[in-house]
């Protein structure tokens, strides 16, 4: 049983959710850009949430199976289509022996994932199926997928019978935000202006990081800094002035001053950012951070026992 | 006692730093806090840094005013006087196309490139901690008179494996990157294995000598 990459798009990619013990040992966490998009969508065809499934940038990119499986397109507001039928995405869907899924490029998103029933049979490394691009290891071997390549795919355990699709989560490029820890160290006009001007994705992004253009950011106080931990979510500002929000496959430790830190709840939004597309940062509290979290997670417990 | 500066980074992370300078004495009370809140609930993972740690929790399992109380408690004790981990040996070809840069670094320094080897091979350095790539460790004891900016133009591509020195530092370069240090030497120990246990050759605390070698 296995899936084969007809047509990879730009940049596609074997991911679950990530390695989440080695950061001490500079290994970064990798893993769905789209932690909620993958979720939902192992969820939707029965299996664990945290199974690997494959994540697509932009598009068009297309799939073929050649077994009976269940499959679901998430994270996207692409037109997918099942040997040209039209095929909802975040909904379930069988797919026969045979069958060729097709996504279109996305109209305003940037990720497309399918996860597949029983999911891809995989070998995990360091606990993790995700492509690690930068350390060249996990997914197919550690690199990006190409078009002709084939992926194993385990049995799952019994397709799931009836049609269920899911009201995807409302996407909107406002990020929350918490303060870092030198958000003080920037003077007053570089806070207001962080927290007032439209950001731009700019080219030079990757799933490190998004490099962002905007006013630029002066830091009035405190000297250089020791290195130390970052996460995926940490907002840097270089002695450029112009930020950079981390991503999944960061490096685990850096050096820049950190002005603030976008929310879990809004990792999935900022994923979902394109190129050139603007985005900004909305001051947020502990408690609405930890609101967020708690509802988003109890909308994963809510699918995961109403299937 | 030296004053404990703790900061949250996000919802689910807290940074906590020493004090300016860094030392190898208080590097050690860096790794007696990791070790001491390993197996503290809702704390996912423990990341050193240089003088300082990084903390990584699941805000809907813990708080972190309760890491924070748990952090300055494990401050407020007695430092344990710890010995260092094991001595790991790192066989280098020096100088050659394993090593391009040791005449310029020769040359900045005022010696011989024999010099250099013997010096860089002299002293024993200690693993602070790890990151910027997997297994990359940052290593404190450089000999002084052996620190050498880097280069001006930073390399496209840096082998795996390679020895350098960029300012007051020497590392290894577990995984080929671009790369601006001076490089004198190459290693074929692997410093990086996914599918070892475990996967880095080198750990915090860890010794490393380097040893000249002809393979």
């Amino acid at each position: 049983m296995s899936v084969e990459i007809l047509r990879a798009g730009p940049l596609a990619t074997v991911q679950d959710l990530g390695r989440s013990a080695w950061r001490d040992r500079g290994i970064s966490r990798c893993g769905a850009l789209d932690e909620l998009a993958l979720s939902w969508g192992n969820l939707l065809v029965g299996n664990a949430m945290d199974a690997a499934g494959l994540e697509f940038t932009l598009g068009p990119a297309s799939v073929r199976f050649d077994a009976e499986c269940c499959i679901a397109v998430t994270g996207t507001d692409t037109d997918a289509m099942l040997d040209g039928q039209p095929l909802r995405p975040w909904w379930r869907q069988r797919v026969q022996p045979g069958q060729t899924l097709k996504l279109a490029a996305p109209r305003e998103r940037m990720r497309s994932y399918v996860a597949i029933s029983g999911s891809l049979a995989l070998a995990r490394e360091l606990g993790s199926c995700s492509t690690d691009l930068k350390a060249g290891f996990g997914g197919l071997d550690g690199r990006a997928l190409r078009d002709g390549d084939r992926l194993p795919l385990a049995t799952p355990a019994a397709l799931p019978a009836r049609a269920v699709g899911l009201r995807p989560p409302e996407w909107d490029t406002a990020l929350r935000v918490l303060p870092g820890p030198e958000h003080e160290d920037f003077g007053s006009a570089a806070r207001e202006a962080f927290w007032r001007a439209d950001w731009k994705v700019t080219p030079q992004s990757n799933r490190m990081g998004y490099r962002l253009a905007g006013p630029a950011l002066r830091r009035e106080r405190g000297g250089e800094l020791a290195s130390h931990g970052v996460l995926p979510g940490v907002i840097q500002v270089p002695p450029s002035g112009q930020p950079i929000v981390l991503l999944a496959d960061a490096q685990t430790t850096g050096g820049y001053p950190k002005i603030g830190v976008v929310v879990r709840a809004d990792l999935w939004k900022l994923a979902q950012l394109r190129l050139g597309a603007t985005l900004r940062f909305v001051p947020c509290t502990l408690e609405e951070a930890h609101a967020a979290l708690r509802s988003q997670r109890q909308r994963l417990d809510q699918l995961r026992s109403a299937l | 006692m030296s004053e404990l500066s703790v900061h949250p980074l996000g919802e689910a992370a807290l940074c906590c730093t020493l004090p300016a300078p860094v030392s190898l004495p208080q590097q050690q009370r860096i790794w007696q806090l990791a070790a001491g809140l390993a197996g503290v609930d809702g704390v996912q993972e423990l990341i050193p840094g240089m003088n300082n740690l990084t903390l990584v929790f699941d805000p809907l399992r813990t708080e972190a005013a309760k890491l924070e109380h748990a952090l300055r408690t494990l401050w407020a004790r007695p430092p344990r006087s710890r010995a260092l981990g094991r001595l790991v040996e790192i066989p280098v070809r020096y100088g050659g196309a394993d090593g391009p840069d040791l005449d310029d670094v020769a040359t900045h320094c005022g010696m011989t490139a024999d010099e250099v080897v013997r010096r860089h091979g002299a002293a024993e350095y200690c693993v602070y901690f790890i990151g910027f790539q997997p297994g990359f460790a940052y290593l404190g004891g450089l000999d002084p008179s052996l620190h050498t900016p880097r280069r001006a133009e930073p390399r496209v591509a840096v082998p795996a494996g390679s020895v350098g020195i960029g300012g007051a530092q020497t590392g290894i370069y577990p995984l080929a990157t671009p790369g601006g240090w001076q490089l004198v030497g190459r290693t074929s120990l692997a410093l990086f294995d996914p599918r070892a246990e475990p996967p880095t050759l080198l750990a915090p605390g860890d010794r490393v000598r380097f040893v000249a070698s002809t393979t």
